[in-house]
């Protein structure tokens, strides 16, 4: 007796080792609460609907199943370590995320340890990637992005820009430095304030804008706040248009325009409708998930975010292939070779890991359906 | 010059109206139970958040309302009886540690049901309309806020001097075994002072969510933190101290966001220097000055030791 019962022990020890070999992790280190829960939620879709779609890679001839392993950030710098330490302990082969410069930065060192590579998908803060091999991303940078809104509020005539952000985020300092540096070489004036963290009163700062007749209000913050600021900008009837970076473009943002006059434009990644398959089926999907729907904001309009996430899901998969094995190391070192097309535009790394970019998207909402409209494609100058 | 303060002077009048009513409930459950009820701030998150599911599953907005009122008390009145009064012989320290315990269950309970994403507060008419006023554009809220509160509060005042309940909150305050003593069913003024309180935060909930429409899980950290300042600040156990307290939190911190442009215009500063970065800075250092110079808050009553 006693020896069957090994017998069946061992065998199925044997059997779930087996199992267990032919699953490759993938960490997603997103927030999914907090003040950029939304966004972070919305990147998520994009893998959980890539994954859906190539559940499966063949790495080094054996066919592995991919599992995705979510380890939820906070929003938060003070709770991004433990996260990361999560993905850590569990044994991923790469990370994707996050959604937001400050918890990337904050993780960062922590796969750095484990020689884990990650790929940012939409934190677009340099400091990222700057200074270290293991972390690569696909989108573009606050640099490149601080320029092109601040082309774009030039081109519109604009000659002052009210800007605010949030204290302490490295995404918001970032960007609004950026944006000063850029405006003010062309000659308009830059006014840079910042809120502290959990402020929902914002009717003082659209005072202050007003009072200096700002032609341009600049917030590149969370989602959270940037309703805030559109719905309190409506309430004071403000003259000029919010202008905002990637994390605004979400539908949450919209839903808080839809029926105000306050206009609001944005730089971001992906304009629903460049890639018509992947849109599609994203929204077949999405529609027949409820839980997704929820966590899209309750209809299917394509955030930019999303397609960032399919596509850094796809970047992930070629780099194993490319690797050619499940260790994590294996996957660095092939990271930086890896090309692919992906539905935001081609892919390609270039020395310091970061994606080689040279267009954003210019959108802005529609106050009476809520939904984004194009407005143009702007390239970087020089 | 006016109009450029004035703006300011009203987000500040509107914003102090709503700390007030949070602070009136710090400063009630302190007079009477020496108790900092840290999970106050959160009781008024979830009178926001029970709004939004009560206007999304089809209720109407009119009954809304009410019902998120009455709901608000029973939840301040079930979480005194749950976590507050098995603990009334305990030490104070462990009541005000429960009290922290009821703070995060209620963020993290809404934190679950939310999937931590930000929620919309409904549209109530009439008082999201916006008006003009003295040239400063904004919400109707924003006019109603100061006037109701102080409507709410000589209400309260009234009902503390003139009412049996209050007469008997105001002996348990002053001594609670002797009015233990006197007859006084002191588990029924301890509720009626929960009920009050987080009715009022009820109200200040729908004031504040109609002019700030985002609800998360930690919306009541902020203001929660600003009114209990102001309770602090206009002495802890007074009501007329929390409400005038709340007022000049209020108002200084919104003058503090402005005063960069303020003192631009007037011309006496050659421009801009950021100052509204630190308008929470100048609000709590304006605390510490209080403080240092009366210690007991700006209507606080002398504290003489019993020997």
């Amino acid at each position: 007796m006693k020896k069957v019962l090994a017998i069946v022990l061992a065998m199925m020890l044997a059997l779930s080792a087996a199992a267990l070999a032919e699953t490759v992790k993938i960490g997603v280190y997103e927030p999914a609460s907090g003040d950029s829960g939304a966004g972070g939620k919305q990147e998520m879709l994009g893998m959980q609907y890539a994954n859906q779609e190539t559940p499966t890679v063949e790495i080094g001839g054996t066919t592995y199943d991919v599992e995705l392993v979510y380890a939820d950030n906070g929003s938060s710098t003070d709770k991004a370590p433990s996260a990361a330490q999560q993905l850590v302990s569990e044994g991923v082969s790469v990370v994707l995320g996050s959604y937001g410069s400050g918890v990337s930065i904050a993780g960062s060192q922590y796969f750095a340890d484990a020689n884990i590579p990650a790929i940012g998908v939409t934190c677009t803060n340099p400091q990222v990637t700057a200074g270290n091999s293991h972390y690569f991303r696909i989108c573009f940078l606050d640099p490149f992005q601080g320029t092109v809104l601040a082309n774009y509020a030039a081109q519109q005539g604009a000659k002052t820009a009210y800007c605010l952000g949030e204290l302490g985020n490295d995404y918001d300092q970032g960007l609004l430095t950026y944006f000063k540096q850029a405006f003010e070489g062309l000659g308009g004036t830059a006014i840079v304030e910042s809120f502290p963290t959990n402020t929902a009163d914002f009717t003082s700062y659209l005072t202050n804008a007003t009072a200096y007749n700002a032609d341009v209000f600049f917030c590149p913050v969370s989602i959270a706040y940037s309703t805030q600021i559109i719905q309190q900008a409506a309430s004071q009837n403000v003259s000029f248009p919010i202008l905002g970076g990637d994390t605004l473009d979400s539908n949450v943002v919209a839903n808080a325009a839809k029926g105000t006059n306050v206009q609001v434009i944005i730089t971001t990644f992906y304009q629903e409708g460049a890639t018509p398959t992947f849109d599609e089926g994203f929204k077949a999907w999405l529609n027949a998930n409820s839980e997704a729907l929820t966590n899209n904001g309750g209809n299917d309009m394509i955030s930019a975010v999303s397609a960032m996430g399919y596509d850094a899901y796809y970047t992930a998969l070629e780099a194993l292939k490319a690797a050619g094995s499940t260790d994590s190391a294996a996957v660095m070192a092939a990271l930086p070779g890896v090309t692919l097309t992906g539905v935001s535009g081609a892919i390609a790394f270039d020395a310091t890991g970061d994606a080689i970019r040279d267009a954003a998207f210019v959108k802005k909402i529609n106050n009476e359906t809520g939904d984004w409209e194009f407005v143009a494609e702007q390239q970087v100058e020089g | 010059m006016w109009s450029t303060v004035f703006p300011y002077l009203l987000s500040g009048i509107s914003v102090g109206g709503q700390y007030a009513l949070i602070a009136i409930g710090y400063t009630m459950v302190y007079g009477i139970l020496r108790l900092i009820n840290f999970a106050h701030g959160d009781v008024f998150m979830v009178a926001g958040i029970l709004m939004v599911y009560m206007a999304a599953s089809g209720v109407p907005l009119w009954l809304c309302l009410p019902l998120v009122l009455v709901l608000t008390a029973v939840i301040g009145f079930v979480i005194e009886r749950v976590a507050y009064k098995p603990l009334r012989a305990a030490p104070r320290m462990s009541v005000m540690i429960s009290a922290i315990g009821v703070s995060y269950t209620l963020q993290n309970l809404v934190l679950y049901i939310t999937g931590g994403l930000n929620q919309i507060y409904p549209t109530i008419p009439w008082i999201s309309d916006n008006v003009t006023i003295l040239g400063a554009s904004t919400k109707m809220v924003t006019i109603i806020t100061p006037i109701l509160t102080l409507v709410l509060v000589v209400a309260l005042v009234w009902l503390i001097n003139h009412t049996k309940i209050g007469m008997a909150m105001r002996a348990v305050s002053r001594d609670f075994e002797t009015s233990q003593l006197m007859g006084i069913k002191i588990n029924r003024v301890i509720s009626t002072t929960f009920v009050i309180g987080t009715f009022l935060a009820g109200v200040a909930s729908v004031l504040y969510f109609t002019n700030y429409t985002t609800v998360i899980q930690t919306s009541g950290a902020m203001p929660g933190l600003k009114a209990f300042v102001a309770a602090v600040f206009g002495g802890i156990g007074s009501i007329p101290g929390a409400v005038v307290g709340a007022f000049i939190i209020g108002i200084a911190e919104n003058l503090i966001k402005g005063l960069d442009i303020i003192l631009f215009k007037a011309g006496l500063i050659p421009g801009p220097m950021g100052l509204a970065t630190f308008s929470d800075a100048f609000t709590f250092a304006l605390l510490i000055i209080i403080l240092a110079v009366k210690p007991t808050g700006l209507f606080g009553e002398k504290i003489t030791d019993k020997v």
